[in-house]
C-alpha cells in the first residue's frame, strides 16, 4: 500500500482509538457493567458506530467509483455455519470473563490501563492456538 | 425508566464515542476500501511470528501491513485522547487471571468466529450480514451469562 493509502489507515485508526478511549471502552469495568446491566452505555458505543458505518458502506460505492486511494470498495461476507456460531459462543464467555475485547486490548495500552497488556498477550496466544490447531487450512 | 437509571455514568461520551469509533471504520472503507475489523490483526501479525502455514495465507500476508498501521493508530487515538482530555488514566481493577483466562478464551473464540465486537458488531452489523447480526446475539448472551456467572464465584 502506498504512502496515503498507509497514512489514512493510521488515520482510521486513531479515530477509532479515540472513540475507544473517549467512550471507556477501554475499562473492562464498564462493559462488565454492561453485561451485568447495571449500565447500558455499550449498547449507545455500538449503535453510534454501527448507524455510521452503515451510512458509509451503503453510500460511498454508490457515490463513489472507487476508493480515495485505492482500487475497489472490498466486502468481507460472514459465513453461516457452527464456526461462526460457535466461536461467537466462545468468544462471548472469553468477554465475560475480563471484559476486554480485541479492539479495546490494543487501545487500552495507549490509554494508560497497563493491565490491559495481560488481556493483550492472552488474545494473541488464543489466536496462535487457534490458528494451529483449528485453522481451515489444518483441518 | 430515567435516563439515569440506564446510564448512571452519563450517556454523551458513550454515544460520542460510538460515532467517532465509526467514523474512523468509515474513513477506512471511504479512502481504502477495507474493512476494519479487530480481530484478524492478531491472525496477521502472528505471521511475522510463527511459521504455520495457517498464518502465511494470502488474506493474512497481504493485510499484515496495514492490519498493523490500524492498530498502532488505535494505540496513538487513546494515547491522544488521554492526553487532550487531561483526565487521569483509568488502570483497571479486574484480576489478572480474569484478563489472561477471559483473554485467552475471547481471542481463541473471535478468530474461530471470524470476527469480534468490531468484525461482527460493527462491520458485520453495518453491512447487514446475517452470519453476524447471529454472532452478536450469540456473544452479547454469552458474556451476559458469564459476567454474572465471574461475579458469584467472586471475580471483579
Amino acid at each position: 500500500m502506498k504512502a496515503r493509502g498507509l497514512f489514512s489507515v493510521l488515520l482510521s485508526g486513531a479515530l477509532f482509538g479515540a472513540g475507544l478511549a473517549l467512550s471507556t471502552m477501554v475499562q473492562p469495568e464498564v462493559v462488565l457493567a454492561f453485561l451485568r446491566f447495571t449500565d447500558f452505555g455499550l449498547l449507545l458505543v455500538l449503535g453510534g458506530a454501527v448507524i455510521v458505518t452503515f451510512i458509509a458502506y451503503t453510500f460511498a460505492p454508490r457515490v463513489m467509483t472507487k476508493p480515495l486511494f485505492a482500487a475497489a470498495f472490498l466486502k468481507h461476507p460472514s459465513d453461516m455455519n457452527a464456526r461462526t456460531l460457535g466461536g461467537a459462543a466462545i468468544f462471548g464467555i472469553g468477554w465475560g470473563l475480563c471484559g476486554v475485547c480485541p479492539g479495546p486490548a490494543i487501545a487500552g495500552i495507549g490509554a494508560g490501563n497497563w493491565p490491559l497488556l495481560w488481556a493483550l498477550a492472552a488474545m494473541f496466544v488464543g489466536a496462535w492456538a487457534h490458528g494451529k490447531y483449528f485453522g481451515e487450512q489444518v483441518l | 425508566m430515567t435516563p439515569e437509571i440506564l446510564f448512571p455514568l452519563g450517556w454523551i461520551h458513550y454515544l460520542a464515542g460510538g460515532l467517532l469509533i465509526g467514523a474512523g471504520v468509515s474513513v477506512l472503507f471511504v479512502t481504502t476500501g477495507l474493512i476494519g475489523g479487530m480481530s484478524s490483526f492478531y491472525s496477521s501479525t502472528l505471521s511475522y511470528f510463527s511459521r504455520h502455514r495457517y498464518f502465511h495465507q494470502a488474506r493474512f500476508i497481504e493485510s499484515r501491513q496495514w492490519r498493523l498501521v490500524y492498530a498502532l493508530g488505535l494505540v496513538l487515538g487513546a494515547a491522544l485522547w488521554l492526553y487532550i482530555s487531561g483526565a487521569p488514566a483509568a488502570v483497571t481493577h479486574v484480576s489478572i487471571w480474569q484478563l489472561v483466562l477471559g483473554g485467552f478464551i475471547a481471542g481463541f473464540g473471535a478468530r474461530l468466529s471470524g470476527g469480534c465486537t468490531s468484525g461482527h458488531g460493527i462491520c458485520g452489523m453495518a453491512s447487514l450480514q446475517l452470519p453476524s447480526i447471529l454472532a452478536v446475539i450469540v456473544f452479547l448472551g454469552a458474556g451476559m451469562l458469564t459476567a454474572h456467572l465471574v461475579r458469584l464465584v467472586g471475580g471483579v
